[in-house]
């Protein structure tokens, strides 16, 4: 079981796919489920503190917004973590979507430069292209090791 | 302030659910007695959202904004206020954030409020711009205000002095002006002079209003029927003394911490904006320069009129750095004059840059505040803008005028 990290980062589809075939996703949704359901911290909606922006300088510098850096802070770990990667492009808003464009870019960018197995689909526009999107991305994930690294 | 109608301001924002900054902004719209909501969209507007309101932003957040801003204007969503923000240092969210906020103001008659944050922004930091929104969307009545009746008082306790003033039937009949130094002493202080010109008793004053950074305290020691922020007390503060009462005005407020921009249409605030990233943009640092200078703070105006700015360069955009432009420039043999000039030039430039850009200038623009006394202050701003300054009698003691005039509508509750 690989940790495969997605993108578009809280897409349920591609989360889903990733545990059909035996890995573990690393997504948004879980991580925010762990936020919102910690005690002692009272930050609705996302349990999201000052402190998150501050852990997120480990990933961009102090200059970047504050709102990329909270971001940060729960995608980067996540990046950290990952053994493997499946990149959807220019996907729809409903396929999933971080809401800020210079996260997305950077979470791209600090994806692409791990040394880890990734794979770049661009986002289907038909049914054809579907079936091809989601044969390319099942191949992929059964060329990962069953067994994870950590 | 319980009592009140609670204000439901409509949230159109980009990051501060992840900017640590999303409790904070609960935490002071429910001081003001107000509460947040996200504006309903229909989800399949943000496909189109980009070219409908013209800017294809990279960011979902930022047409979700453009979309939410859209349903206010539409009547979709039915909100008081609107609160428009997005995180400091993002160009792409700054263009949606400005645009955002001049269509709201443009389609629609309710008050709008735009800020960036980063994540130390605090309740504090927001209280007077909240405070005012909610002012405008729920006091409307009394902003309406026109004439001060009875015998009323304000004191405006503000960071550098404290003033104060007696008002009867439309006539300041008493004033007291006095550096801050304790907040409860200086207004007492202040009030006592006012009540002495005036030759009134206290108890004789009908209604009092306060404002300004102690407003709070003094407000609740005078036992104050109001209790206002300076940005609706100075804006009908100022139309009330220049006799601009209706139709369109500017104001502009340079304090002795902060300074602020407003845009005001028949006596009620509008759009507005308020400075405080460092007190180079303030009156604090025209003290700093004619104490530099030698000479009295009464003094530099007349001295900044007869100097040229053009000969020296100077940039007080932070107070430390245009102190050492300032002294550099001594240094170099510069004569006072043109420091004076440049160091008021300096102040109405960075007033331009950081305010003046999201407020749209109307005339008659009024300058007030204690700075608008300092006659290089004007005609550095009058030579900027390219329009005529209008800085209205007794313009230092607008945040006082302000309050007794709005004060008097206690009286006849």
């Amino acid at each position: 079981m690989a940790k495969v990290i997605i993108y578009p980062i809280n897409s349920l589809i591609l989360s889903d796919l990733v545990e059909r075939f035996g890995h573990k996703p690393l997504a948004m949704m879980e991580k925010i489920k762990d936020k919102v359901n910690t005690v002692g911290v009272d930050s609705p909606p996302l349990n999201i503190t000052a402190e998150e922006p501050k852990k997120g300088l480990k990933y961009a510098a102090v200059e970047v917004p504050a709102g990329v850096r909270g971001r940060m802070s729960i995608v980067g770990p996540m990046i950290d973590e990952a053994e493997a990667a499946v990149i959807v492009n220019e996907a729809s808003m409903a396929f999933g979507c971080m809401g800020c464009a210079r996260t997305n870019e950077l979470t791209k960018y600090l994806i692409r430069q791990k040394e880890i197995p990734i794979l770049e689909v661009e986002y289907p526009r038909s049914e054809e292209e579907g079936k091809e999107f989601v044969y390319k991305i099942a191949e992929f994930l059964k060329s990962l090791p069953m067994e994870s690294r950590s | 302030m319980s009592k009140e109608k609670q204000v439901k301001v409509a949230l159109v924002s980009c990051g501060s659910e992840y900017a640590g900054v999303q409790g904070e902004l609960d935490k002071v719209t429910a001081s003001v007695n107000a509460k947040l909501i996200f504006p309903e969209i229909d989800i399949a507007s943000l496909d189109t959202i980009g070219r409908d309101f013209g800017i294809e932003a990279a960011s979902p957040d930022l047409r979700l904004m453009m979309a939410r801003a859209q349903a206010v204007v539409e009547g979709i969503s039915d909100v008081d206020g609107v609160f428009i923000t997005s995180c400091f240092r993002c160009a792409e969210a700054a263009i949606v954030r400005n645009e955002v906020r001049r269509y709201i103001n443009k389609h629609s008659n309710i008050p709008v409020i735009s800020y960036s944050f980063t994540e130390r922004t605090t309740a504090a930091t927001l209280m007077t711009r909240m405070e005012a929104l909610t002012t405008i969307a729920r006091r409307k009545h009394l902003l309406a205000r026109e004439h001060q009746t009875g015998l009323t008082a304000g004191i405006d306790s503000g960071s550098t002095t404290t003033k104060a003033v007696i008002m009867k039937d439309d006539k300041i009949i008493g004033q007291g002006w006095v550096p801050t130094i304790k907040v409860i002493d200086s207004a007492t202080e202040a009030f006592n002079h006012a009540l002495e010109e005036a030759g009134v008793k206290a108890e004789e004053i009908q209604a009092i209003g306060t404002t300004g950074y102690g407003r709070f305290l003094i407000g609740e020691h005078f036992k104050a029927q109001l209790v206002q922020e300076e940005i609706t007390v100075n804006s009908k503060g100022a139309v009330y003394l220049a006799n601009k009462q209706k139709g369109s005005a500017t104001v502009i407020d340079i304090g002795g911490m902060d300074n602020k921009a407003i845009s005001v249409e028949d006596g009620i605030p509008g759009m507005f904006t308020m400075g405080g990233i460092c007190a180079g943009a303030s009156g604090r640092f025209l003290d700093m320069t004619a104490k530099r200078l030698g000479v009295e703070i009464t003094e530099l105006g007349s001295l900044a009129v007869k100097g040229m700015q053009e000969k020296v360069d100077m940039n007080s955009y932070c107070i430390v750095f245009g102190i050492q432009s300032l002294v550099n420039s001594l240094a170099k043999g510069s004569r006072p004059e043109d420091v004076a000039a440049a160091a008021c030039h300096s102040v109405v430039e960075q007033i331009f840059e950081q305010q003046l850009q999201e407020v749209d200038v109307k005339e008659p623009l009024i300058l007030v505040g204690g700075s608008s006394l300092i006659e290089g202050v004007p005609k550095a701003l009058s030579t900027l803008l390219k329009i005529d300054v209008l800085v209205p009698k007794n313009s230092h003691l607008i945040g006082a005028v302000g309050s007794a005039l709005l004060a008097s509508g206690f009286v006849e509750e």
